[in-house]
């Protein structure tokens, strides 16, 4: 009798790539939905843009490469990425923000370098940096938490630049939490004098810190699913917690309370889905404890003495440079090699 | 369902109260009670026995009889050649109809030279020689001829010579003989059964290992899960009281029954990369090993058949029998009631590390764990394979602590020297990593090119060191003829002259000095090819196969 000829193990492989992402975007929709609650449609309609954009890129790109293009959008990475942009940017920015930065993410930064598991850096922060460097402008539409236009108003704005009757520009937007303070440390300003700003929550950013909150809950279950590992989160949010609170308790006028700086900006979506993204990070344990320390103590500085809202991109692509380099000196000892070799 | 391992549970009693873990590792589904539900049955005899000159790893066995001679069951047919080799008995008696190349359980589907025979069905024993039955009064030396000439090897996988093992393992001082009861992988079931059944025997074959080795503490070391085999150790053990060998449980952490993961987990001590469990005062023998060896001394029967598990969803009424090696597979399970419908899968061995087969018409042979004929159903096809998202699940599962996504990337890059930076050699092949990947990339294959691969190239690069130092040695004694001639000349010239020469043995001395650099710095550069002592027969025979497709066209003048 003849059979077929397989190569062991035999026992079918577990788990799938599609689950794998389909439960990362399950994992944030609390905070999508938190995010929704304080800044409006603006974020649902950038969602909207970024993950079409990202979509129809990779789709474009792959069909160009001539890779199978139904198969690989199935493993919705380019979806994650998309999100992941939507997510970082402001809810009344022009329609084409989403679109350019998604295209750049999903185009430049991950289909050229050869799609999914070959982009070194971040394709979700690389397209967020090239915005931010490129229409710093923009990125700053950020209406006050809790205080967003109506549909159809946000629609105007996004999509013709048609303010509501009667607005302004800055009387729709406001400063978020983490650029204001800065600004405002910048002007000679103490800390308590900016707590009667209307920055500040109960821990960290007005309204930030429940949207911070919602994406810990989506990375601990994450976590609990063993769909990410504890390495960069916890590395990442401890230096955050030691760098800040080191200044702090050396100057508590001039730099925010270590608190403010975990529940303010993009800290948990950084965390847990951001730098645990595994194709751009460090993949040796040792590594990701190292890779997640950098990426959490580049935020506070970049956040702390940089000129830009947040320091989760740059901090996440600077490390990006450096995971090859880190895996190389990270390699776990071998069963069966000496301590030191 | 697949979890990573937890901590290890205490068991047992005194030294071995604490456990160890070995990093990684999978809790599998063990599909044991499949095949446990009956007793071990004999296979019967086949009309035809096939029996393989090579069932161990070493030198293959040159034969003693020629076709047309009747030999008895137990009688060596083929003698060991050289220090690793093995002889191989007739399992039954008969006729020797030919000895010629027969296929054999290998996943290239390669044939190797085998003795035929046609049984006559008697069944007929030769003499059996008792004569070291009273081993406590033999000499370390003489049981361990006694045990070559027996024919035992490692029955737990890989089949090294057992003798040899006992041999090497004399030069160290061994503090720990290790009995392995831990079943390697799901759906085997041989060396349960056997526990259950012959406890005592595993026993007595222990107790003359420990008088072979003299270590200062026995262990059998037995699977959680495996409750009536346990009952059954420990009951031998209890009723022979001997106080130094203890029953331990393990946790059924997949793959603990590798020699290494059961060192680390009941001593804490790793085995030396390159080195054998020795190296750390420890020989490990298989509990099916320590069976055939109570057979070989007090009942002086050499080791002519096996439990052989066969299982799966393919096979109608799985179960375990004793098989004379030499058997067919299709004659097992013929004795199982046959395939099932939708068998689509025969392999050799366990889900993990065991290797297809193309047909069963192949011999029982020593190392025949487990015959395991699996449905569609059970095992389905692989999915096609997705790029590796380096999400290092398989760093995490990996008993050797590799990083199996980034010998993955080197080895599908044909980055070689960066895929044995990694420790590639380190690698046993087990398949977690595989099992876990959820790009469903076939890991151990990409691996087992590699190794293949770099040994093609060592062999390539001895073959070419061999020719440059055949060209320096003749590039050398051109240089000394011409020197010479230069010296009888410049003698000659003295003599005439009345002058000193004394410029050419300084030219002499440079050049000397100058090959010496050479020759250090090849030595430095030359690479042995690492982990080849241990070799399972397939990959002796892949290496084999390299060096035979290289040897072929021998480049002509090329030194």
């Amino acid at each position: 009798m003849e059979f077929r000829s397989y190569s062991s193990p035999h026992l079918p492989s577990q788990g799938e790539v599609p689950v794998i992402m389909q439960r990362v975007l399950l994992a944030l929709l609390p905070g999508i939905a938190c995010a929704t609650w304080y800044f409006g449609w603006g974020v649902l309609i950038n969602i909207l843009l970024a993950s079409l954009t990202a979509m129809a890129a990779e789709a474009a790109m792959l069909r160009i490469r001539g890779r199978q293009i139904a198969a690989t959008l199935r493993d919705r990475s380019a979806l994650v990425t998309g999100v992941l942009l939507a997510l970082a940017l402001p809810p009344l920015a022009p329609w084409w923000i989403p679109v350019i930065g998604s295209l750049f993410g999903i185009v430049v930064a991950k289909q050229l370098y050869g799609g999914l598991g070959y982009n070194p850096f971040n394709p979700a922060m690389a397209g967020y940096v090239v915005l931010l460097i490129s229409f710093p402008l923009e990125l700053t539409l950020w209406p006050p938490a809790g205080d967003w236009p109506s549909l159809p108003d946000t629609l105007a704005v996004v999509f013709a630049g048609i303010l509501p009757a009667g607005s302004s520009l800055d009387a729709l937007t406001m400063a978020t939490p983490l650029d204001g303070v800065r600004t405002g440390l910048g002007m000679e300003e103490t800390l308590s004098e900016l707590r009667d700003t209307g920055l500040f929550g109960l821990v960290g950013g007005h309204g930030w810190e429940w949207i911070n909150l919602w994406f810990l809950a989506g990375g601990l279950a994450l976590l609990k699913l063993r769909v990410i590992q504890w390495h960069i989160p916890v590395s990442l949010l401890g230096s955050l917690l030691l760098a800040s609170l080191v200044f702090y308790l050396l100057n508590p006028e001039q730099y925010t309370p270590p608190q403010f700086q975990l529940f303010s900006g993009a800290t948990m979506l950084a965390a847990f889905f951001i730098a645990t993204d595994p194709v751009s990070a460090s993949t040796t344990p040792r590594g990701r404890l190292l890779f997640g320390a950098g990426i959490g103590l580049l935020i506070f500085v970049i956040r702390t003495w940089g000129g830009y809202p947040d320091g989760v991109a740059f901090a996440v692509l600077l490390m990006n440079m450096a995971a090859p380099v880190i895996d190389h000196y990270t390699q776990p000892r071998v069963f069966g090699h000496g301590r030191r070799q | 369902m697949t979890t990573p391992t937890g901590d290890s549970k205490p068991a047992g009693v005194s030294g071995f109260s604490r456990l160890h873990r070995f990093h990684g590792g999978l809790v599998l589904e063990s599909y044991s009670g499949m095949s446990t539900t009956q007793p071990v049955a004999a296979a019967g005899i086949p009309d035809e026995l096939v029996i393989p000159l090579q069932q161990h790893v070493g030198e293959i066995a040159t034969p003693l009889v020629q076709p047309g001679d009747t030999v008895l069951k137990g009688q060596m047919i083929a003698a060991p050649q050289g220090s690793v080799s093995c002889p191989v008995h007739a399992s039954s008696s008969g006729t020797v109809t030919a000895i010629e190349p027969r296929p054999f359980p290998h996943p290239s589907g390669m044939t190797l030279q085998s003795i035929v025979i046609a049984t006559d069905g008697r069944d007929t024993w030769q003499p059996a020689d008792t004569s070291l039955a009273d081993y406590r009064q033999a000499a370390p030396a003489e049981l361990l001829e006694h045990l070559r000439n027996a024919g035992i090897v490692g029955l737990g996988g890989a089949g090294f010579p057992t003798a040899v093992k006992l041999a090497n393992a004399a030069s160290h001082a061994i503090d720990l003989l290790l009995i392995n009861g831990v079943e390697c992988e799901p759906y085997i079931t041989c060396d349960n059964m056997l526990m259950q059944e012959r406890a005592g025997d595993i026993l007595e074959g222990t107790r003359i290992l420990q008088h072979i080795l003299r270590p200062q503490q026995v262990v059998i070391a037995i699977e959680d899960g495996m409750p009536q085999a346990e009952a059954a150790m420990r009951e031998a053990v209890d009723a022979s009281q001997v106080d130094n060998i203890e029953v331990v449980r393990v946790p059924e952490i997949y793959p603990s029954g590798g020699e290494r993961q059961l060192i680390k987990v009941l001593t804490g001590r790793e085995v030396p990369s390159k080195g054998f469990p020795a190296d750390v005062g420890i020989v490990c023998q298989n509990v099916g090993t320590a069976a055939a060896v109570q057979q070989a001394v007090l009942e002086g029967r050499p080791l002519v058949s096996r439990i052989v598990t066969v299982t799966g969803r393919g096979v109608r009424q799985p179960r375990n029998l004793e098989a004379l090696v030499g058997t067919p597979f299709s004659h097992l399970v013929a004795a199982c009631g046959g395939y099932t419908h939708d068998v689509e899968r025969l392999l050799m061995g366990g889900p993990m590390m065991g290797f297809a087969l193309q047909n069963d018409a192949v011999p029982v042979i020593k190392t025949t764990n487990c015959i395991l004929a699996v449905s569609h159903d059970e095992m389905p096809p692989p999915p096609p394979a997705l790029p590796c998202i380096r999400c290092s699940r398989c760093t995490e599962v990996c008993p050797a602590d590799l990083l199996p996504q980034q010998l993955f990337w080197y080895a599908s890059s044909g980055n070689l020297d960066a895929a044995q930076d990694y420790n590639l050699f380190d690698c046993i092949e087990c398949g977690c990593c595989a099992r876990v990947c959820p790009s469903h990339i076939p890991l151990v294959q990409y691996y087992r090119h590699a190794k293949t691969e770099i040994w093609a190239q060592e062999k390539q690069k001895k073959a070419a060191d061999i020719a440059r130092r055949r060209h320096e040695a003749r590039q050398e004694r051109l240089e000394r003829i011409k020197r010479e001639r230069a010296e009888r000349l410049a003698r000659k010239k003295q003599a005439v002259a009345g002058k000193n020469g004394q410029r050419d043995t300084d030219k002499q001395a440079a050049i000397k000095a100058a090959l010496e650099r050479v020759k250090q710095k090849k030595a430095q550069t030359d690479v042995a090819p690492r982990n080849v002592d241990n070799l399972t027969p397939e990959q002796q025979q892949k290496i084999e196969e390299v060096e035979r497709r290289r040897r072929k066209p021998p480049p002509a003048g090329d030194s």
